[in-house]
């Protein structure tokens, strides 16, 4: 029910923000901002009564939806979702707050970011495959909308493409869920889309490497993972900058989690089997989209990258099929989504104020906003993963899981972990340190109150968390266990 | 001696079954008292003739209903009532419905020469007398006859404005169809030189007869398909779509786009997976091929085109693929029959309401100074920034061009999700595939409208309000609300279309 409730609180707060008069943009503003604090709060109640040891699924809620197909509405959260649900509830209300003043249209702006919201949330929470794919595909409508109508000057071609792009993937998706259905029902006589069944029924090794394909057609595309990645540089670039950091804070994660959930619990044999190609695509994203990366102009295309680039870790601990990996992919999913949504969120200030983005732009703003390079720079530590905070968990897990899983891709993404320094340390030296020297530069004002009430709780969550993953970790731990269980290829 | 006896024995006469053919009796009935109103009262109110026409499609549906839980073959097996004829006969009577109020909505500041004539309402009713006969005939010829009746009528409604191209439309309609005619004819009459009947239920005999001569019935098999993919718009014989839908009024083509199909395939059904169904090997490969190619070079063609009705035309021929994968598939599952059913369902509001906002816009009058030879507002560049200046029409067309589609949880989702369903059951998942692969292509064609309506900015002044539409808004709102509902909700739906899994006769 609590969960039910979080789920659609935001979808209730966009019909009302949609149904405020047009001239009432203020009132539409509060309205979407007080939706998506109740929907925080709704899932932080969740938390607090989440039960940490229990690996399986907790506070769910089941009805009937279609039983004609066997579709049915079955939620519930476990170790593995729940951060990504808190990470997702918290990022909103601060785009939120983040598009205050710069967002045209408001009501529209505002109604298309809590659809998103409820649309992301319900990939997150759903235990029914349908309602995973209906959710799945409804992030696309909102994300479409948010990138083509408000976002830069070449939106509608990032717009077409990213809906194009991962329509197919999901697609191919929904080719491989209806034959899992279709052959779990041959094999049982009842027809059924709960995720556990699904899972748990037999299936042969050849078979599931053909639905392990279709699912990671998906999935590899929504991440993205190297070579899918080519729509994302132009989704983010053009997004508006509110919207690039819900996704590449959230929906960025989908991907990961759907390989987390489905992939490998439900495919274990073919998951097994693909783990090194899927290792040496996460190895070659990580390097690749850092060098691309390196050479950026434009800084927000530089995060784009980044972003790409970190992702790689995530699936590098994904695929790495151990304890540590897939404990590390979560953590490191919430980490990545505070730090990459940091980075988007000042890069939109900087935007707002001087009207550009190129890095050369830009030097010694530490002389004329002082407070806001001091936000950047534990951001970017953080993103650089210094120990003591967050990136630092993550990227150290994923590392640790890939290091046993198989020493080779571990070394070679540790390379990553040293340009990933490089090209951020280096934009910050170029952007916020050196001598002043542009007049437009020297204007730059600090920190506004509302900016200060969007980066203080993420620096805030950044160190904590960088210092106390404890809470965060042990309750990932059972969830990661267990899929690392249903996993295991049966032995031969 | 022996001929004379022959001679003088009577001829069976069927037993008149009135009950079974109630509705189709209704609608021919209203489409003669229409038909009477306007000669005599040439210049009534075109409410008042969408008030009869409405009428008359209300006393159908009660006798619709009236006959729901009839279960029989009637006519000496030459109509069935079974699932596909109920199911077909609310599909259609929606599609009526759906027509008649565009039909009835005046043109505002549209081109004067757009109007149709009164005539369209009896035209109307006795199209779609054909159409919920089609459905239910099950003798070769009372196909032939059901589907002269809704053609002919069809062919001067293509042609009922005074508009050029509307003539052209209705010209290259009636010659081609008048060919297909022909090829439809001539494989019932190969058929029945092979089984010595026309009624289904009897070649379906003589089709598993081993001493049957199979090569002739296989060529009459061919012949009535060529005849009903013609009806379909299925490639190769699409050529007409685009041509009559663009040039053909709105509300016209709305109801063929809706109506022709759901009745096409329902007798394709009928035929195909009922009566042929022991020749599924036989068959199955060719309709595959047709569906693959129709998918195909329907998205295809669709997004080249700057013209929305035009556009339009070619998604409803990749949409009759799509519905020729479930054809393919029910022969051997009886999902495939559903799944056919429930997407002519969803199809029929998403298709109609996407042309009411073609209607709606038209009716703003043109949209540069200079009127264009077409008196209509369809091509793209019209739709410049519609959404902004009209943000509910601009809404709904998001929708139904969403659920066209098929993003969930929209109606056109669920069609499709069956279809593919069925597909997947029956062995045919590289079909599927191209399905997706079609989806994806059709992802393009329909975004660029919502691209042109949503992303760009509105061309010049703001057009003065055409006056009210309350016709035009009402079937709107009802398309909206049904493509939105069956999308939430559609598992009554379903189960109904389930229901109709056993052809009778």
């Amino acid at each position: 029910m609590l969960l039910t409730a979080a789920l659609f609180a935001p979808l209730a707060g966009a019909v009302i923000v949609a149904a405020v008069p047009a001239a009432r943009a203020g009132l539409a503003r509060w309205t979407a901002l007080l939706a998506s604090l109740v929907a925080l709060g709704l899932a932080v109640a969740l938390a607090a009564r989440f039960r940490a040891g229990e690996p399986g699924f907790q506070l769910g809620a089941t009805a009937d939806w279609v039983p004609a197909f066997g579709v049915s509405y079955r939620v519930g959260v476990d170790g593995v979702s729940l951060p990504l649900v808190l990470l997702a509830t918290v990022l909103t209300p601060l785009a939120i707050v983040g598009s205050w003043r710069s967002a045209a249209r408001p009501r529209s702006y505002l109604a298309l970011v809590l659809v998103l919201e409820t649309a992301m949330l319900g990939v997150f929470v759903s235990l029914d495959l349908f309602l995973f794919y209906v959710f799945w595909e409804a992030v696309l409508v909102p994300a479409y909308f948010l990138i083509g109508s408000f976002g830069g000057p070449r939106r509608v071609y990032a717009a077409v493409k990213f809906f194009v792009y991962t329509l197919l993937g999901g697609l191919l998706m929904l080719v491989g869920i209806i034959a899992l259905f279709w052959l779990q029902q041959r094999a049982t006589g009842t027809p059924s889309f709960d995720y556990d069944v699904l899972r748990d029924f037999d299936k042969a090794p050849d078979t599931q490497r053909w639905l392990f394909a279709a699912f990671f057609a998906a999935f590899a595309i929504k991440t993205p993972l190297w070579p899918l990645h080519t729509w994302l540089p132009d989704a983010y670039t053009e997004a508006p900058a509110t919207t690039t950091v819900l996704l590449a804070g959230v929906m960025s994660k989908l991907g990961v989690y759907g390989f987390l959930r489905y992939s490998l619990p439900m495919f274990p044999d073919a998951a097994h089997d693909l783990q090194p190609l899927l290792l040496t695509l996460a190895v070659i994203g990580i390097l690749y989209c850092a060098l691309v990366a390196t050479v950026q102009r434009d800084f927000k295309t530089l995060v784009a990258y980044s972003s790409v680039s970190h992702l790689g870790f995530i699936v590098l601990g994904v695929f790495a099929l151990n304890v540590q990996g897939l404990q590390g992919a979560v953590f490191y999913a919430v980490a990545h989504g505070l730090l990459i949504g940091g980075l988007f969120f000042v890069t939109g200030m900087l935007e707002e104020r001087r009207g550009t983005r190129r890095i050369d732009e830009f030097g010694g703003l530490q002389q004329s906003a002082p407070r806001m390079a001091g936000v950047m720079l534990v951001i970017t530590l953080g993103a650089v993963a210094l120990p003591g905070l967050v990136g630092f968990v993550g990227e150290f897990l994923t590392l640790l899981g890939a290091f046993l899983a198989n020493r080779a891709y571990a070394v070679a993404a540790v390379v990553g972990v040293i340009l990933g320094a490089v090209y951020l340390l280096w934009a910050y030296q170029r952007m916020w340190h050196g001598p002043l020297e542009r007049e437009e530069n020297r204007a730059v004002g600090d920190l506004t109150g509302r900016e200060w009430a969007i980066l203080a709780p993420l620096v805030a969550a950044i160190v904590v968390l960088g210092l106390f993953p404890r809470p965060v970790l042990e309750r990932v731990e059972p969830s990661a266990t267990r899929v690392v269980e249903q996993t295991r290829p049966p032995s031969p | 001696m022996h001929l004379l006896a022959q001679a003088a024995e009577p001829l069976p006469l069927p037993h008149i079954d009135w009950r079974a053919i109630a509705p189709e009796l209704a609608l021919a009935g209203a489409a003669v008292v229409l038909l009477l109103v306007v000669a005599f009262w040439p210049n009534a109110r075109r409410g008042v003739l969408a008030g009869l026409t409405l009428a008359g499609l209300a006393v159908a549906a009660g006798l619709t209903a009236w006959n729901w839980d009839l279960q029989r073959v009637a006519f000496e097996g030459a109509v069935s009532l079974d699932g596909i004829t109920r199911y077909a006969r609310v599909v259609l009577l929606a599609v009526g419905a759906l027509a008649t109020l565009m039909a009835a909505q005046d043109r505002g500041r549209g081109d004067p020469g757009e109007e149709a004539p009164p005539e369209v309402f009896p035209l109307l009713l006795f199209a779609l007398t054909g159409m919920v006969l089609l459905a239910a005939a099950s003798d070769l010829l009372v196909v032939f006859i059901a589907l002269e009746i809704l053609s002919l009528s069809l062919y001067v409604m293509a042609g009922a404005t005074r508009r050029l191209t509307a003539e052209e439309a209705a010209m290259k309609y009636f010659l081609l169809g008048a060919f297909s005619s022909a090829f439809l004819l001539y494989g019932i009459a190969l058929c029945y030189g092979a089984t010595g009947t026309t009624n289904l239920l009897g070649i379906a005999r003589a089709s598993i007869d081993p001493t049957g001569d199979g090569a002739l019935l296989l060529a009459g098999i061919g012949l009535l398909a060529v005849g009903f993919c013609f009806k379909v718009a299925a490639v190769p014989f699409h050529m007409w779509t685009p041509d009559v839908y663009q040039g053909a009024p709105t509300p016209v083509t709305a109801f063929m786009a809706a109506g022709t199909k759901a009745a096409g395939f329902a007798v394709f059904l009928r035929v195909f997976a009922g009566a042929l169904g022991g020749l599924v090997v036989s068959w199955r490969p060719v309709i595959a091929a047709v569906a693959v190619a129709t998918m195909l070079v329907g998205a295809g063609l669709a997004v080249v085109q700057s013209d929305l009705k035009r556009m339009l035309a070619y998604s409803s021929i990749s949409h009759a693929g799509y519905l020729l994968v479930g054809v393919a598939a029910a022969a051997t599952v009886p999902a495939g029959i559903s799944a056919s059913l429930f997407y002519l369902l969803a199809y029929a509001f998403m298709v109609m309401g996407a042309f009411m906002v073609v209607q709606y816009a038209s009716r703003l009058g043109p949209s540069d100074p200079e009127p264009r030879e077409i008196g209509e507002r369809s091509s793209l560049d019209d739709y410049r920034g519609f959404a902004r200046r009209h943000p509910w029409v601009g809404a709904l067309l998001a929708v139904f061009l969403l659920a066209l589609t098929g993003i969930p949880p929209l109606s056109g989702f669920w069609a499709k999700y069956y279809v593919f369903l069925a597909g997947i059951e029956a062995g045919l998942t590289w079909l599927v595939v191209v399905a997706v692969i079609s989806s994806v292509i059709s992802a393009f064609f329909y975004l660029r409208v919502l691209v042109v309506a949503y992303l760009q900015e509105p061309a010049g002044e703001a057009e003065a309000a055409p006056g009210r539409a309350p016709a035009l808004g009402l079937a709107l709102g009802l398309a909206g609300v049904l493509t939105i509902a069956i999308g939430l909700a559609p598992e009554a739906l379903v189960s109904a279309a389930r229901t109709a899994e056993r052809i009778l006769g």
